[in-house]
């Protein structure tokens, strides 16, 4: 059966009247309880939500909703601003913190209707590759508990408790991702800074998205990298992510990095033919400990194109390999100048040091910032040394140069979207995850997806096939900047080849939707 | 080459925030010796790169006043205010100096 965008389903659905605005809200809500053990959302903001539901339903018996997202319930990553909703970056710093405004994606949600469920969980600060490293606890990935999973894990002992078992989510996104996984909302916003849309999304089996930096505003998004953060986007199908990004793009006064040109927000043409197509496959991708799993559903993939009529070669980014080198030293910089801001005088923690100003910023800092969020701190200090300015900070910029050259050679040379994985493997079990520490997580997840960010590219994760311990695997495509229509027809193409198959999770009751299309279909894989 | 203490101590003092414990610091030698991997590349003639939009102009707004006048809504998300004063402790008064500092790198 043909598999409609849910948005348009659940859309079609609300303006029937096939389900109300406020039901819906209900059930999600009911489901947010339901799944409260993948520990997805910090706050959830249940009367503003259910307001918002009710207000949505008089629109519609008025038969004047605002869009397609009038009514969709959504959530919304925890380092965006929500007005007179908690937003904490899942840091002491930050506990307690009402913002006084929302972020302009957020406004721009709002307007259309949709109904805000809560606040995802992240990483601290969206810095980390696990969603684990925050201080309400890791998020778990809705895939541990799902029926693919449970079925191909095969317990090491009898007394070994199954719940010990779970995998990650990835990260820094991953609260996010697995809201819209596990069904508790319609589409959720991420950050994307490395990687921090995409790598959750491939590791539980969701759309995610992230634009060209400049396309979507983010202003009210708390920044990490000036040059390289974007508002992420994480839905459950191709369809769905290109209605949301129509709500959210275009210039914001507000943010003087968004560029000026004209956006029209489009529909995705449903191709038929990709033989015009030229599907470019860059060889450093290969990375060293990409799974063979992955490297043989990337191939498949490639041979997919091929069969279907597109031109499929095989380029050339040289400096891949540096990306993540020098993301490592640009991020790690603007952190320390970012970071600076929070002192305890103006909102967030404050230490009850009261000395002077210097110590009691030393004290609030030392009380609010975790380990991770620390040594970034520090080591951006130190690149940004004057003895070291030259060496580490303006070094990076020059490779930053040398690694988006790369991409605009290859797409001058006629190459229209890459293709590429979008993680190493696929999610490992939590307990692996954290023997190792954060910087060397995060540098070994990066290095698929860092690089797009560099150069400032769109990039989107597509769900593709479950590997072989019944977890999601995605594929990434890249594309030119400004060309999200391109880069999400392409994408929207190969959704639909390879039919990903649905979660299946016993708390989730999907009779109570009632508008999904249930898709059984034989897998890619 | 090892970090030495003053560079650490000034650290601490540049980004008020503290090492905490050796781990703090090699943490901080194992990211340079990750970023050292940088000079590998040969980067002679390249401009460095501020922004992925380099081509494009800045917008700038006219420079009227939009909003404001929310001193109130500002004011709630602080600790310690009087009217509409943010209140600070006394400035002016340098951190200590490392052997006086409540920091573990007294001990190196």
């Amino acid at each position: 059966a043909q598999v409609e965008g849910l948005h348009f389903q659940v859309s079609a659905a609300l303006r029937e009247g096939r389900v109300s605005p406020a039901e819906l809200c209900q059930r999600c809500l009911s489901l947010i309880k339901g799944t409260k053990f993948l520990n997805a959302y910090i706050t959830v903001a249940e009367e503003t939500a259910l307001r918002q539901a009710e207000e949505s339903e008089k629109r519609y018996r008025r038969g004047q909703p605002l869009g397609v997202l009038d009514g969709i319930p959504v959530a919304v990553k925890d380092n965006f601003n929500t007005a007179g909703i908690e937003t904490t970056c899942a840091s002491n710093m930050l506990k307690g913190y009402i913002s006084p405004y929302n972020a302009t994606v957020v406004q721009k949600l709002l307007d259309q209707g949709a109904v805000l469920l809560g606040k995802t969980n992240l990483d601290e600060f969206a810095m980390g590759s696990g969603s684990t490293d925050g201080v309400f606890g890791p998020v778990r990935n809705p895939w541990s508990y799902s029926r693919q999973y449970k079925e191909k894990s095969v317990p090491k002992s009898h007394s070994e408790d199954k719940e010990s078992n779970w995998v990650i989510t990835g990260g820094s996104s991953g609260g996010s991702a697995a809201a819209v996984s596990s069904f508790t909302c319609f589409a959720a916003l991420g950050s994307d800074t490395g990687g921090s849309t995409r790598n959750p999304a491939a590791h539980c089996g969701v759309v995610g998205l992230k634009p060209t930096y400049g396309l979507i505003s983010r202003h009210g998004l708390i920044p990490l990298v000036n040059s390289m953060d974007v508002p992420g986007i994480l839905t459950r199908c191709v369809d769905d992510a290109a209605v949301v990004l129509g709500s959210l793009a275009g210039h914001d006064p507000k943010d003087s990095t968004t560029i000026q040109d004209n956006f029209k927000p489009f529909e995705l043409p449903n191709l038929t033919d990709v033989s015009k197509l030229s599907i470019g496959i860059p060889k450093e991708y290969h990375a060293p400990g990409l799974s063979s799993e992955i490297l043989a559903l990337w191939s498949k993939a490639a041979d997919l194109f091929k069969d279907a009529g597109a031109k499929v070669i095989e380029v050339s980014l040289p400096h891949t390999r540096y990306s993540i080198v020098c993301y490592h030293v640009l991020c790690t910089a603007e952190v320390a100048s970012n970071m600076a801001r929070f002192d305890g005088l103006e909102y967030g923690h404050r230490s009850d040091m009261n000395k002077s100003t210097e110590s009691m910023y030393a004290a609030t800092r030392r009380e609010g910032f975790n380990d991770v969020v620390r040594g970034r701190i520090l080591s951006g200090n130190y690149f940004l040394l004057k003895q070291n300015y030259e060496n580490y900070f303006v070094k990076a910029q020059k490779v930053r140069r040398l690694i988006a050259n790369d991409f605009v050679k290859v797409f001058r040379s006629g190459v229209d979207v890459l293709l590429t994985p979008t993680t190493l493997t696929d999610a490992v079990p939590y307990m692996e995850f954290i023997k190792e520490d954060n910087r060397t997580r995060s540098a070994q997840d990066d290095v698929l997806t860092q690089a797009a960010n560099m150069a400032g590219l769109p990039a989107i994760n597509v769900p593709t096939a479950l590997s072989e311990r019944g977890l999601p695997v995605g594929l990434q495509f890249i594309g030119r900047s400004f060309q999200e229509k391109q880069l999400l027809s392409v994408a929207k193409w190969f959704e639909k080849q390879v039919k990903f198959p649905m979660i299946q999770l016993e708390e989730v009751k999907r009779h109570e939707h009632g508008v999904f299309q249930h898709q059984k279909s034989a897998s890619f894989s | 080459p090892q970090v030495t203490v003053e560079v650490l101590d000034h650290l601490e003092h540049l980004a008020l925030v503290d090492f905490r414990d050796w781990e703090g610091v090699e943490r901080l030698q194992k990211a340079i010796q990750f970023a050292d991997q940088l000079h590998e590349v040969n980067t002679d003639g390249v401009e460095p790169m501020d922004s992925v939009l380099e081509d494009r102009c800045l917008y700038l707004r006219e420079d009227d006043v939009t909003e404001g006048n929310c001193t109130k809504e500002l004011l709630k998300n602080a600790k310690e205010k009087v009217e509409e004063y943010f209140v600070a402790p006394p400035g002016n008064i340098p951190l200590p100096k490392l052997e006086e500092r409540d920091t573990f790198l007294q001990g190196s």
